[in-house]
Order: C-alpha cells, then structure tokens, then sequence
C-alpha cells in the first residue's frame, strides 16, 4: 500500500487528523477495563498485518508533517538534541538500524545502497538523497543520531549501558509527554523516572531495568504507555509547558470530543552492535476522543479506565481537573456491556452501543 | 524460548595456534552476513555431544565490524567436563553448528580517554576484537599480557608486530611480571582498565586499583566460569513440578535443560544474572561459584545461579 501523506499541522491551526485508516491501527492501549503500571513488555517482531506493530520503525500518514515540526521545533531549541560525546558511535548503529529497516519494511519509500563504507540513502517522502561514508562524520549535514531522527517519527533516547544501570547520554526529543532532554542528559535510569509516582513502591523500575540491561542484539522488545493531551500536540515540552499548559483549560462539554485526544507511546527497545548502546524509540500517536468513540468496544473500555484510574495517576498524567468532564463525555458511550480482552477493536463482533 | 537469538552456522577454517589453543571460523550457513557486534563480546557454541548438548559461551576475537565470518579461540581443558575437547576433538571443518547472537557482558566504556588491557593467557581473546574496535574508531589503548611461555603465547607475534608500541607481553617461564602499580600509577586520568584472565589475576588487578584509589567504574573484569563437575544430588523443581537428578559431570541449568525445563540463561558462566533462580526450601550446604550474586546473598540461601553452582546435602526445592 502507498501512503498517502497528510497536509496538517500539530500546533497553531491544528489541522492534524486521522484517517479510518488510521483509526483502526490506532494502539489503543488497555487490553483490560482497567489501569495499573506493569513491566508490560513484549518481543518486537512484527504484529498483525497493517498494525503499528507490523514493521521495526511505523512510517504512517503522519510522517512528512511530523517531520516538518520537528524541524521547527528543532530550529527554535536546539538543546532538543543532544548527544554526548562518547554516544557518536551508537548514533551510527541507529542511523543503520533505521535504514537498513526502512528500506526493507518501505522498500517504495527508502532505498539504501552500500558500497563498504560508501552509502547512498534516498528518502522519496521528504525529498532526500544523500551519498555519504559510514562512520565519518564529516560527510553528513548534521551528527549520525540527528541526521537519522529527522527522518524518523517518534522521540530516541541514546542509552548507554555501564555499571549495571543505563544512561541518558544522547537523544532526539521534540514529540515528548512533558519531560525534558536537556533537563535528563546524563542522568541514569532510576533519577530520570524519580518523579514517577506508585511505580517505584510496587519495584516496577527494578525489574523493569533489569529487563533492559539484558535486551540482546536482534531480540527488540516493545511496550505501551499513555497519556492525554488537548489539542493534537506533539510537542508537550516542559519547555513550552507556558504554551500548552493553559490550553488544557480551554476545554468545554462542546469542544471536548475533537480537543481531547488519548496520547499512546508506542516504546520499544533496540540494542545496538557496535557501542553496545540501547536505543529507546518512544513514538506518539494521538487520537481524539470523536473518533476513538467510533469504537464501541473502546469507548466503553476508556470510559471505565479513566474512572477507575488512581488520583495520583490522574494528577501524574495532567489530567486530574479535566477528568469530570471526561466522564461526562464518555458515560455516554458506556452501555455497561461487557468488552472483549485485548487492545484490538474487534469492530465486526464487538455489539454496537446499546442506546 | 532461553538464552539469545541463534545463528546456523558452519565451521569453514580451524587453526591449531598452539599446543593448548585451537581457532575456529564460522560462517552463516545461509550465505547471508553476520551481525557486527561490540568488542569483548561473546557467542554460545551449542555442542550436540551425543545424548548431552553443551552450551559454552567463547569471546569474539574477530573484528566486529568483519559480517563474514566469526573467529573464537578454544583453550583445552584436560579436566573439564567436556566442551573444549569437543570442540578439538570432535568438530571439523564443514560442521554445521548454532551460535547465539553476539552478547557483550565486558564492553568497553566508551567515554574512556584511553583504554588499558590486562590479560593472562586465553584471556587475550576478547581483547583481540577490542583493540580491532579502537583501531578502527581511533580510541588510545595500550596492552599488557601474561602468558607461560613463548609456545603458549596465543597471537603475540601477531600483535607485537602490528602494534609494536601498544603491545607489552611477559612470559612466567622467565619470571617477566606485569609491574603493575607503576603501570598504574602512571596512566593519564581518564584511562579505563580492562582485566580477564585466571582468577589469581583479577583479584589482583582489582585489588590493585582499589589500593591506588581507582574509581570502581574505571576498572573492568570478565571471567567466565566453566561448571565444575561435583557430587550429584536431587532437586525439586515446584514450578514444573519435577524431581530431578544433577549428574556429576552436568550443572544444574543443563540438568533442567535436559528434564525439559525451560529455564532462563544468557552468558551460562556465572556473570550475567539471568538465570537466577528462587530457593524455596533446602536441607544441606550450596556450592555457590558464581560473580553475580552478593556475598549477603550467598549466604542467605534464597538465591542459586544454576549455571556455575551446586548443592550438597538433603533436599532443595527451587522455584522453576
């Protein structure tokens, strides 16, 4: 299938938008009627055909926009990407591991050609044809890392792995859940998730770092977080927090359908060859509340989550005054009917709302 | 499914380098290109060794950045359990063999201003990608190692020829010594230190840096444990809900491998925690042989690492 790729913006006019298409592979990300953190970890190897999970890196209608504002986003902030200097060799596996997926997942979109150290990548979408010599810097516009991830939907944090624990030394970070690059460069595993609250009691980042640290060369793994967001924002910075901050009150009973959108990260975890490094690719997908309703089985389910969901959840996800008139919102698409497991939305067999 | 992806390989070269050491060459069986992988990486060798099939993890000397072919270096072990004699007894050139995905436990700490190398004897071997890694990325480095002999010297005429000023080698046989406080007192801040090789050794590298105020970051250590065989004894296994018997010659992991257990590993040498295993009952003393554990939790008889270690006495019940 060909992409057709979408004319729209994430900030100002927000013309973004979800085609059907779109909507039906959305990850939707409760498998069940509630919420609580889990290590909810899985292998990443393909997924059902046209799911997001299908290909190593999703490319999907969103990508030539996406790209578009992250380069302004970029242009505005450059300490959005950084990269420690010991992290330039882990930037070269990721620009690797990223061509060399794209080019086989979409070979009608990207094309890699190598010739030992002489590479030639071409990037139909965004215009993009450019010879260069693998492992020297100086034959690209900007670092391996940067380079890459301008062509790349969804947020990378550069992990190095040293002393039994994983750092944040380098990343791309423009399309982010409120936390800050620039604010977590260096720091290691458990002071960048310090302000997350209930995970560190139950011993989540424990065991979730343990299972990080011994991810292995060509067995990636994946996972689901979420959050919400008003307006189809992708950049939710605490840099810019003065900018969109104040919109989550501009929320009414009229405008909440097509404001309030359910924020997905699709993580997954990839370790790199030659540094050693593990690359954290944390891609968002953003869908508004009108259009997961299309869903009966979501809208029922979403209904019962964010009821049910603990208060400090709420207020950690910054959604807390918001959530009355969620509620309001969705109890309408919530006929008490039970829901099928798993995140799929089974459209064909799942009873339509009973009114 | 345990331990890391698998790789169908077969043997295209072998290469006695010494009286002791024996090289072997793997090349995917499919034609296709090998992962690059990182310096001081490893690979497990699955053996079919008739009923037993042996699972050894050997470091990567070839040069990561080299897809075609994968180089390990076997040293004989007379009184071991078997794996390296069949590895030099057993295997030939055309063999078809599995090999794990390269997996690094002894990476080199990139953010180093220089790197230094300590080995004794067949612990060269992951060096010899390592210093492959720093050539071909321009990182400072500068080898030291101990052998017994000029004939058991594995590729010291290769290294002292190519890196005459990196290179340092000593030979025990004419009381040559790595002198080593002044070696490290000398090195410029910034230099990580690298150690593999006997036991003997590494306690004495580490000990060694600890004297002189090194930083515990800054000092690097692999050792790969091979089981030691030991009395047999009987373990119950209350997940699967087994009673098994651990054979002389076979470690706990192989024998839960072998009653169809499907437990955990990754390196199956003592030194990377993943099979870690729950101990819900026992009557008797544990053998603990591993690097993983803390010596608090040796003692506190709740944790084995069955891939090294082994228990003598009346009854262990394991949570697997």
């Amino acid at each position: 299938m060909t992409i057709q790729f979408n004319e729209e913006t994430f900030r100002d006019d927000y013309t973004f938008k979800n085609s059907d298409w779109a909507i039906q592979r959305f990850p939707f990300p409760f498998h069940e009627d509630s919420y609580m953190y889990s290590v909810n970890m899985e292998r990443h190897r393909g997924g059902p055909e046209g799911s997001i999970y299908e290909k190593r890196f999703d490319v999907d209608e969103h990508y030539v926009a996406e790209m578009r504002d992250r380069a302004m986003v970029l242009a505005d902030d450059p300490l959005r990407c950084q990269s420690l200097p010991h992290m330039t060799l882990a930037g070269w596996d990721l620009l690797e591991l990223i061509m060399v997926s794209k080019s086989e997942d979409y070979p009608d979109l990207f094309e890699l050609h190598r010739d030992g150290d002489q590479w030639r990548w071409v990037n139909k979408p965004l215009g993009i044809d450019d010879t260069f010599t693998f492992l020297d810097e100086t034959t690209l516009p900007y670092g391996p890392m940067e380079y890459i991830t301008r062509q790349a939907q969804g947020d990378y944090c550069m992990l190095d792995q040293r002393d039994d624990n994983l750092w944040m030394d380098a990343g791309t970070v423009t399309t982010q859940a409120d936390w800050s690059l620039d604010f977590d460069i260096g720091m290691n595993f458990f002071e960048w998730h310090a302000p997350v609250p209930l995970a560190h009691e139950k011993g989540i980042f424990v065991r979730a770092l343990k299972f990080l640290l011994n991810i292995q060369q060509g067995a990636p793994a994946r996972r689901l977080n979420w959050t919400m967001t008003v307006n189809p924002l992708l950049d939710t910075s605490p840099e810019n927090y003065h900018r969109w901050g104040v919109q989550k009150t501009t929320l009414t009973p009229e405008n909440i359908g097509q404001k309030q959108h359910l924020r997905v990260e699709l993580q997954t975890f990839f370790r790199l060859p030659r540094s050693n490094a593990l690359v954290f690719p944390i891609r968002c997908y953003l869908c508004n509340f009108d259009d997961m309703m299309t869903m009966p089985k979501w809208g029922r389910r979403l209904h019962r989550v964010i009821r049910d969901l603990p208060e400090e959840l709420a207020t950690y996800k910054g959604f807390i005054d918001n959530r009355p008139m969620m509620l309001e919102y969705l109890s309408k698409f919530d006929d008490g009917l039970p829901t099928s497991p798993g995140i799929w939305p089974e459209k064909e067999s799942e009873p339509p709302l009973q009114t | 499914m345990s331990g890391a992806e698998k790789i169908d390989v077969t043997v295209t070269e072998i290469v006695p380098v010494n009286e002791l050491v024996t090289r072997f060459k793997f090349e995917r069986t499919d034609g296709g290109l090998l992962p690059t992988f990182s310096g001081g990486a490893h690979t497990v060798v699955e053996m079919k060794d008739g009923e037993i099939t042996r699972l050894n993890p050997y470091s990567l000397m070839s040069d990561p950045m080299d897809q075609n072919a994968y180089t390990i270096s076997v040293r004989r072990d007379d009184e071991g359990r078997g794996g390296s004699l069949f590895m030099h007894k057993n295997v030939a050139v055309g063999d078809k063999m599995v090999i794990s995905y390269p997996v690094n436990l002894f990476s080199l700490d990139l953010r180093a201003k220089k790197h230094l190398f300590l080995a004794g004897g067949i612990g060269i071997t992951p060096f010899l990608s390592q210093i492959k890694q720093c050539e071909r990325l321009g990182g400072a480095w500068e080898l030291h190692y101990a052998c017994r002999n000029e004939a058991l010297g594995s590729y010291v005429a290769e290294l002292t020829s190519k890196h005459p000023y990196e290179a340092n080698v000593y030979y025990d046989d004419q009381k040559q010594a790595i002198a080593l406080e002044g070696l490290l007192n000398g090195q410029p801040i910034g230099t990580h230190v690298y150690v593999c090789g006997p036991k003997g050794m590494i306690n004495w590298v580490r000990a060694t840096a600890e004297k002189l105020g090194w930083p515990l970051e800054a000092v690097h250590y692999e050792e790969f444990l091979a089981p030691q065989p030991g009395k047999p004894f009987e373990v119950k296994l209350s997940v699967s809900n087994k009673v098994i018997q651990v054979g002389e010659d076979e470690s706990l992991l192989e024998a839960m491998e072998r009653s169809g257990v499907d437990a955990p590993y990754l390196c199956r040498g003592g030194a990377c925690g993943q099979c870690e295993t729950r101990v819900i009952d026992y009557s008797g003393n544990f053998i603990h042989r591993d690097h993983w554990l803390e010596d608090d939790e040796h003692a506190s008889g709740e944790k084995i690492m069955p891939c090294v270690s082994r228990f003598e006495g009346k009854t262990l019940v394991l949570d697997r």
